[in-house]
């Protein structure tokens, strides 16, 4: 029932933007999120780069987005409907988009398009992705210094390499500082049900983790840590509001500068598909400033931010997987393949990956 | 001990907003109308608990603002469906679709704005009574509501007259009318009940579950709470037991991975509702009495003169 209600709600949301279309002159970006623009989270954020771009271009520039598209057939349309309204350049901001892309793609070759964290491109096909995973490394070592129980809570969305990739740089994180870090895991199947993420938040610090830290996108973990008195991280957007007692730092993205040097790539005639992988030192991934934390700890997230930025990736040997066989000799890089493809737990985690 | 005590206490929150809400629902279905823009209605309540609530700094005042605009929002239902006889399984889903895009624009300044939070009830030594104390008397107002409501409006539909002739217009509005019941104003207030229960269950999300406002954050607890009614056959006890045992799985299967247990993920998030239906079909399985609570002419158009 609800999908049904999703496809209806993006038909209509479809055809009012085919009234606002049509400027003279202008070239027109467009975006098509998952989520509501008002989460607080991933779709707002990429939402707060849109307005970047109409901030930066000014009135060269024309844009219009979808949300609210559910992943699956209904995105086809979605960005079927804008390649018809004249959107030159498109963004699709979410993994599970990349096949509806690729086929639109196809069908609109005059058109360019760009796929978020997703690994198929085309001839008028880009993909770009921000290696969140970085933060995520310096989130564990925070969490390892800070959590007294050594045990964190994670809360996660669904069990893709984009997420599993998190949880492993995470508990390496952890374990630089502390080997015998544990991490209790809980699956939420959903990017976006805060009273799920609460309720999972509730379960994780009920059986003993002190610390919390999320891939899903709303604020209501931190906020349960705050009423708990514990700790824990943001994602995506500075949640530091809501939680002005727990919040140790949040994991944001910042996609207005990618955006704007992509649509004037495309105001100028240069545009190319491209692949690109943002990092820390790109300022694509930023953490939100160190907050209730010792000075120690905080110069140590600090040294860590900078070390990776410097070109140095969590994902170096020597790395054990979840069963101890080796993965990653001493010294040796993951490459990005096997990261965007990462189906697999390294050692020290605890959980059964559902596959 | 306490863990036990913490997990009731988390069951109790996640299942209070789907109680209120499938209550009020209940009580329209028995009138004879359905209106499936529960979570439209919700999600206005939501929505106007929290502005209410983060204009004014009162979380009573958004509470109240929540239960009206609920509400009012489902009298826009009401004059559709009961004045202009529109088809109400259509003009239910639009309340929905409405709800959820209207909220999302009235709340678009609240995005990002930590909200006010009803207070739980504390009475002095009570409360800190080892556990039963904060499960009696130390949970949030809205929790205290809930059961209040269950109890009122089971005694409103079989042991008042009001309730005898609500269910009677349920079963068949036309003999209802002929007796000279004013069918059209039962139904009108009963929606009016309706909306104003599922307003309280969205201002029970965005000031007491999860103090915020977010767009779409009633993520599907209004068709979960229409769900309920039907399988627990129209009667309020069974929609009490529904709610908690929905509650009480999709709390548990999260305390279950967090434990680590080794069974899919997807499977458990899915344990909730098919728990809730195996549990209230195997109540529910006496064919007849169930035949006796569905109200018969449910989702009929009533239009007095014809």
């Amino acid at each position: 029932m609800k999908k049904l209600l999703i496809a209806l709600m993006t038909t209509a949301a479809a055809l009012s933007l085919a009234a606002s279309a049509e400027a003279a002159g202008k070239l027109k970006a467009c975006w098509v999120y998952t989520g509501p623009i008002g989460d607080f989270g991933y779709s707002y954020q990429h939402d707060q780069g849109r307005l970047e771009v109409e901030k930066a271009l000014g009135d060269k520039v024309e844009t219009a987005y979808l949300e609210n598209v559910s992943e699956g057939p209904d995105a086809d349309r979605a960005f079927e409907r804008l390649a018809r309204e004249k959107c030159k350049i498109i963004f699709g901001t979410s993994f599970g988009f990349m096949d509806a892309e690729v086929k639109v793609a196809k069908k609109f070759p005059k058109v360019m398009f760009e796929h978020a964290t997703g690994f198929k491109t085309g001839g008028n096909l880009g993909i770009y992705n921000a290696r969140f995973y970085e933060g995520r490394y310096v989130l564990g070592q925070i969490a390892a210094k800070e959590s007294k129980k050594g045990l964190a809570g994670y809360i996660v969305s669904f069990p893709i390499p984009e997420v599993v990739m998190g949880i492993n740089s995470f508990i390496l994180g952890a374990q630089s500082v502390n080997p015998d870090f544990k991490v209790k895991i809980v699956w939420v199947n959903s990017w976006f049900d805060p009273g799920k993420e609460a309720d999972a938040a509730k379960a994780l610090f009920d059986q003993g983790a002190d610390i919390i830290v999320q891939h899903t996108d709303s604020t209501a973990a931190l906020q349960v840590a705050e009423e708990r008195k514990l700790h824990g991280f943001g994602q995506s957007s500075d949640m530091i509001k809501f939680a002005p007692n727990a919040q140790l730092t949040s994991l944001t993205d910042e996609w207005g500068p990618y955006y704007i040097s992509r649509v004037q790539a495309a105001l100028d005639g240069t545009w190319k598909p491209d692949n690109v992988w943002l990092g820390i030192k790109d300022g694509a991934v930023k953490l939100a400033p160190f907050t209730n934390m010792p000075d120690d700890v905080k110069a140590m997230a600090e040294a860590t931010s900078k070390k990776i930025a410097g070109g140095w990736n969590p994902f170096t040997g020597p790395v054990s997987k979840q069963d101890g066989s080796p993965w990653l000799k001493d010294g040796e890089v993951a490459d990005d393949g096997t990261l965007l493809g990462m189906n697999f737990y390294v050692k020290g985690i605890d959980d059964k990956l559902p596959q | 001990m306490d863990i036990t005590v913490n997990i009731l206490l988390t069951i109790a929150t996640a299942a209070t907003p789907l109680l209120i809400a499938a209550i009020g629902e209940l009580v329209v279905e028995r009138s004879g109308v359905l209106n499936l823009g529960v979570e439209g209605m919700m999600i206005m309540g939501a929505v106007g608990g929290f502005g209410a609530g983060y204009l004014t700094g009162s979380p009573w005042i958004g509470l109240l603002a929540a239960i009206i605009v609920g509400a009012l929002f489902s009298l826009l239902f009401a004059v559709m469906t009961l004045s202009l006889a529109t088809n109400q399984v259509a003009t239910g889903l639009s309340l929905t679709l409405l709800g959820l895009g209207l909220s999302g624009m009235i709340g678009t300044s609240f995005v990002g704005q930590p909200g006010v939070r009803l207070p739980n009830l504390d009475i002095p030594g009570l409360s800190s009574i080892p556990v039963v104390g904060k499960l009696i008397f130390g949970q949030d107002p809205v929790f205290y509501i809930s059961i209040a409501l269950t109890a009122a409006v089971m005694w409103f539909l079989f042991k008042t007259r009001t309730g005898l002739t609500l269910r009677s217009i349920g079963d068949s509005h036309t003999s209802a009318h002929a007796l000279g019941i004013k069918v059209i104003r039962y139904r009108y207030l009963a929606v009016m009940f309706g909306g104003a229960c599922a307003g309280l269950a969205g201002g029970h999300l965005s000031l007491v579950y999860t103090p915020q406002w977010v767009e779409n954050m009633s993520a599907g607890r209004g068709w979960i709470a229409l769900a309920l009614v039907v399988f627990a056959s129209w009667r309020p006890w069974r929609v009490l037991a529904g709610a908690y045992i929905f509650g009480a799985v999709w709390i548990g299967q999260l305390h279950a991975q967090a434990f680590g247990i080794p069974v899919p993920s997807q499977f458990l998030s899915s344990l909730p509702y098919l728990a809730t239906i195996v549990v209230l079909v195997l109540i529910s399985r006496n064919k007849r009495l169930t035949m006796m609570n569905t109200p018969a002419s449910l989702g009929q158009p009533f239009v007095p003169d014809r």
